[in-house]
C-alpha cells in the first residue's frame, strides 16, 4: 500500500496545472455555465461547443483525457495509472476546465465499439463521441422489458441492405437531444430470447423515429418514448455478429454500472450538504451545531469513504490484472443508496423549507439540494434495479441459485 | 499509487487466517470461554511461535518490526476466527511503550513483550463512554498512582500496565508490575468470553513514568480502534459465510432457503454494506503507519461503523437462521458475543461520530 505522492508526480501535477493554466484561461471558464456532475451523469448536460472540443483535443494529445482509448480513434492511449488519473480528475475540477465527457456515448457505446466494433464504426463514432460532438441515447428498454430485459420486442426485419425496424423503446434518456442510439433489436424472431437480439447504431433522423418526452416524478423530462415506424437503418449498422447482441450489450451494461457505482456523485452530493448544514439556521441554530445531524453526516462520511476507498482497490486491483470479484459487484448499489441517504440529510437539514422547488429563491441553496433528492431514482434504477443488483451480487458474488429465468 | 495488500501482507493474513482454523477450533474456543481467566496459555504460546505478540515491536527489542497494517490483517483474522485471549490490549500496550520510547523500559518490557512470554495491558478509559487521555483523573502524586480504571481489556492475567494518568506536569505514561502493592484486580464478568475486561485500582501504587503528554497514549488508543473495526470486519465476513453456508443447504418448502429471494436479498444488502467497509480500515491503518496527521479522525470512522455493521450483520444472520441460530449449541452465539465487545469497547459509534466532528472542525 502506498497512497503517497512521489516527485515524480509532484512533478506530473505541476505539469498538468501549467498545461491547464497555459490553455484554459479565466476567460473560458466565464463562457462556462457550471457544470452539473449530477446531470452530467445522465447525459443532459455536456459542454461541447467549438471552444471545449477545441480544448479536449488539447488535453487528449497531452495524455490528459480518454487515457484508455487508443490514439488512433482518438483517445490518449497512455498505460493505466491510477495516480495520475486522480491527479488529472483533481486538477481539471480545480481549472474548471473540461474534463471527460461522462454521458451514455463515451461511458458506455465506446467501450463497446472498441470491444466489439469494426474499424469503420470505430473511426466514424469514437472521436466524435468523445468530444460531445456526438451525443448518444440508449434504447434497451420497452414498456415489456425492464428487468427482464432480454424479453424485448422492437423488431429488425431484413429487407435487402437495411433492415426495416418497427417498435417501442422507453425510458430513453436524453432522447430528444441525441443525434444516435444504441439499441437492442430482436431479429431472430425464432431464437431463444437471448439470441434472437442485435445491437444496433441507429441515426434518430431517421423518417419513422418518433421521441414523445416522459414527465419524471421531479417533473423534469430526461426521459423519453421512442416509437419506430417502418424505419430503415442499413445493413452494416449493427455491432457485433446479427443474433449476438445480448452478449454485447452485456458489456455496455457493466460501464453503465461501473459510471453509477463512481463515487465522485456522491462527494459532490455530500460536500454540498456539509456547506447547507453550516449555512443553515433552523430554529435559531446552525444545522451543524446539531448533534443528530453531526452524527448523520459523519456516519455517511464513513460510507462515503468507504465507497471512495473501494473505488482506489478497484483500481489497484484492476491495475495489478486481479479479479476485484465482490468489491466491484456491490459498488453501484452501495453508492447509488449512500446517494440517496445523503440527499435526504440534504432535505432533513432544510427543514419545511425543503419543500420548495429548485429555482425558488427562498429556499436554501434556492431548493438546489432538491434535484439530487430526486436524481437517485435514476442513479438506483439505471442500469438495473436495486432488486436486479441484488440478485446479481447474491448470485455471481455469493454463489447463491440463480431466480427462475423464463 | 497502490491500494492494495503487499504479497508479504497476503501471506501473512493467510498464514494466520490457517492458524486459527487449526489451532482455535469452536470446541476450544467454548473451553476458553468457560475457563476462569479465559487465557490458553498453550494457545498464546503457539501464537508467540508466529511471532503476532511482537508483530509492531522493533526487530531491535526481538520482534518483527511491521506496520499497524499488518496488525490489522491479524486482527481481521482473529475476527473471522473469534480467536480468545489478551491480543488487543497487549497490542495497545507495546504500542503505547514502542510510542513513549522510554529506552530503560522498552529495553526490559519489549523483548519478552515480543515472544509473548510477558503480557502488557494498557489502562486508559475511567469515567462512562470517556476514551480521551487528557481527560484522565487517575494521578500521580505521594510517590504512588491513585485512582480507578473500570474497565481494562485482558488486565487479569497481564504481568504489566501501561497507564494513563496525569501529574503536576499533566497526563502521561506510567508503567506498573503486576505484583505492586496497592494494585487492586477485580476481574467482571462480561458478555464476550473472548475478551476479559477487569476493573483496577490503584491505591499509592509504585509506578514508573515512562512517558509526559498524550501522543503517545492517543496513538495506542487509535491502534485500539482500528483493530476493534478490522476485527468486527473479520467477524462480520465469517457470520456473513456461514449464513451463506446454511442457507445453501437447509431445506423448506422442498427447497434450499438460498432460492428463496427474500434470503438472498438480505445477504446481498449485508455484503453491500459490509464489503466496501474493508478500504475503511484499512486507510485508517495506513494512516497510523504513514499520514499519522488522518489517523485519529480515520480510526473513529473505521471503528464505529464498521462495530455497527457486525452487529447488524450478526442480527441478520441470526435471523437468516431462525431458532438454531438462537441456541447456545450453535457458533453463531460466539460471534453475537463478540460484536458486543467490539461494539462498546473503547467507545459507542454514536462518541467516535462526534469525535470525528469535532476533529473535522465542524464548529459545535
Amino acid at each position: 500500500m502506498n497512497l503517497s505522492y512521489s516527485e515524480a508526480y509532484q512533478a506530473f501535477r505541476a505539469e498538468v496545472r501549467a498545461f491547464l493554466t497555459a490553455n484554459w484561461t479565466d476567460a473560458d471558464r466565464a463562457s462556462d455555465p457550471a457544470p452539473d456532475p449530477v446531470k452530467a451523469s445522465l447525459g443532459s448536460v455536456v459542454r461541447a461547443d467549438p471552444r471545449a472540443s477545441e480544448f479536449r483535443r488539447q488535453a487528449i494529445a497531452a495524455g490528459y483525457l480518454y487515457r484508455q482509448v487508443p490514439r488512433r480513434y482518438g483517445g490518449a492511449e497512455q498505460p493505466a495509472d491510477t495516480l495520475k488519473a486522480t491527479i488529472i480528475t483533481e486538477e481539471f475540477k480545480r481549472a474548471k476546465a473540461p474534463a471527460e465527457i461522462l454521458g451514455q456515448g463515451p461511458s458506455m457505446l465506446v467501450p463497446t465499439l472498441l470491444a466489439h466494433g469494426t474499424e469503420e464504426q470505430r473511426e466514424r463514432f469514437v472521436e466524435p463521441t468523445l468530444l460531445g460532438q456526438i451525443r448518444w441515447c440508449q434504447g434497451y428498454s420497452e414498456p415489456g422489458a425492464g428487468s427482464d430485459l432480454a424479453s424485448l420486442r422492437a423488431s429488425g426485419v431484413l429487407d435487402g441492405d437495411h433492415w426495416l425496424v418497427n417498435g417501442q423503446k422507453t425510458w430513453t434518456s436524453n432522447a430528444a437531444e441525441a443525434k444516435w442510439m444504441f439499441a437492442l433489436i430482436r431479429t431472430e424472431p425464432g431464437a431463444p430470447k437471448h439470441d434472437g437480439i442485435t445491437y444496433m447504431l441507429i441515426d434518430m433522423k431517421t423518417p419513422g423515429i418518433e421521441v414523445r418526452p416522459l414527465r419524471q416524478l421531479n417533473g423534469a423530462a430526461h426521459f423519453s418514448e421512442v416509437f419506430f415506424t417502418d424505419v430503415r437503418v442499413p445493413r452494416t449498422s449493427i455491432v457485433g455478429e446479427r443474433g449476438r447482441g445480448w452478449s454485447v450489450s452485456r458489456s455496455t451494461l457493466k460501464a453503465e454500472r461501473a459510471l453509477i457505482g463512481n463515487a465522485g456523485f456522491a462527494r459532490q452530493i455530500f460536500d454540498g450538504t456539509l456547506a447547507l448544514a453550516q449555512l443553515t439556521e433552523v430554529r435559531g441554530r446552525k444545522a451543524i451545531e446539531d448533534a443528530v445531524i453531526r452524527d448523520r453526516l459523519t456516519d455517511l462520511e464513513s460510507r462515503l469513504l468507504a465507497a471512495e476507498l473501494n473505488g482506489y482497490r478497484l483500481l489497484t486491483t484492476n491495475a495489478r490484472g486481479e479479479d476485484p470479484g465482490i468489491f466491484s459487484l456491490v459498488a453501484k448499489l452501495h453508492t447509488s443508496t449512500l446517494f440517496y441517504d445523503i440527499a435526504r440529510l440534504a432535505m432533513d437539514i432544510s427543514s419545511d423549507r425543503g419543500l420548495l422547488a429548485p429555482g425558488e429563491p427562498t429556499a436554501p441553496f434556492s431548493g438546489m439540494l432538491f434535484e439530487p433528492y430526486m436524481t437517485y431514482y435514476a442513479l438506483a434504477i439505471g442500469g438495473g434495479a436495486p432488486n436486479i443488483q441484488r440478485n446479481v451480487i447474491g448470485e455471481r458474488g455469493l454463489g447463491l441459485p440463480r431466480d427462475a429465468r423464463l | 499509487m497502490d491500494f492494495g495488500l503487499s504479497s508479504e501482507q497476503t501471506l501473512l493474513s493467510d498464514t494466520v487466517g490457517r492458524w486459527t482454523e487449526s489451532e482455535c477450533k469452536s470446541t476450544r474456543i467454548r473451553q476458553i470461554v468457560e475457563s476462569s481467566d479465559g487465557h490458553d496459555r498453550d494457545l498464546w504460546a503457539s501464537l508467540g511461535k508466529i511471532g503476532v505478540p511482537g508483530l509492531l515491536i522493533p526487530e531491535v527489542h526481538g520482534g518483527a518490526g511491521l506496520d499497524v497494517l499488518d496488525l490489522a490483517l491479524v486482527a481481521e483474522q482473529f475476527g473471522r476466527g473469534c480467536v480468545p485471549g489478551p491480543f488487543l490490549g497487549h497490542a495497545m500496550a507495546t504500542s503505547a511503550l514502542i510510542a513513549a520510547d522510554h529506552s530503560q523500559a522498552c529495553a526490559r518490557w519489549l523483548p519478552p513483550a515480543a515472544t509473548g512470554e510477558k503480557i502488557l495491558a494498557f489502562a486508559l478509559g475511567e469515567e462512562i463512554g470517556t476514551w480521551e487521555p487528557a481527560q484522565v483523573g487517575t494521578s500521580f502524586h505521594e510517590g504512588g498512582l491513585h485512582g480507578l480504571k473500570p474497565l481494562v481489556a485482558g488486565a487479569e492475567i497481564a504481568d504489566a500496565l501501561i497507564v494513563v494518568a496525569r501529574d503536576s506536569e499533566g497526563p502521561g505514561l506510567w508503567l506498573v508490575e503486576r505484583d505492586a502493592p496497592g494494585l487492586t484486580t477485580t476481574p467482571l464478568s462480561g458478555s464476550d468470553g473472548t475478551r476479559r475486561v477487569a476493573a483496577l485500582r490503584f491505591d499509592g501504587t509504585p509506578a514508573q513514568k515512562i512517558a509526559s503528554g498524550t501522543s503517545a497514549a492517543e496513538r495506542a488508543r487509535d491502534l485500539g480502534l482500528v483493530l476493534l473495526a478490522a476485527d468486527a470486519f473479520g467477524g462480520a465476513w465469517r457470520c456473513l459465510e456461514m449464513t451463506r453456508d446454511y442457507a445453501l443447504t437447509r431445506e423448506q418448502f422442498g427447497q434450499t432457503i438460498a432460492h428463496f429471494q427474500g434470503v438472498k436479498h438480505q445477504l446481498a444488502d449485508l455484503t453491500t454494506a459490509l464489503a466496501p467497509a474493508c478500504s475503511l480500515w484499512w486507510y485508517a491503518a495506513h494512516a497510523l503507519d504513514q499520514i499519522p496527521e488522518q489517523a485519529p479522525r480515520h480510526a473513529a470512522l473505521a471503528k464505529s461503523h464498521l462495530t455497527e455493521i457486525f452487529d447488524d450483520t450478526v442480527r441478520t444472520s441470526i435471523e437468516l437462521h431462525g431458532g438454531i441460530g438462537f441456541t447456545f449449541e450453535y457458533d453463531l452465539q460466539l460471534w453475537f458475543r463478540r460484536a458486543l465487545f467490539d461494539r462498546a469497547y473503547l467507545g459507542e459509534a454514536r462518541y467516535h461520530r462526534e469525535r470525528a466532528a469535532t476533529l473535522a472542525g465542524w464548529p459545535a
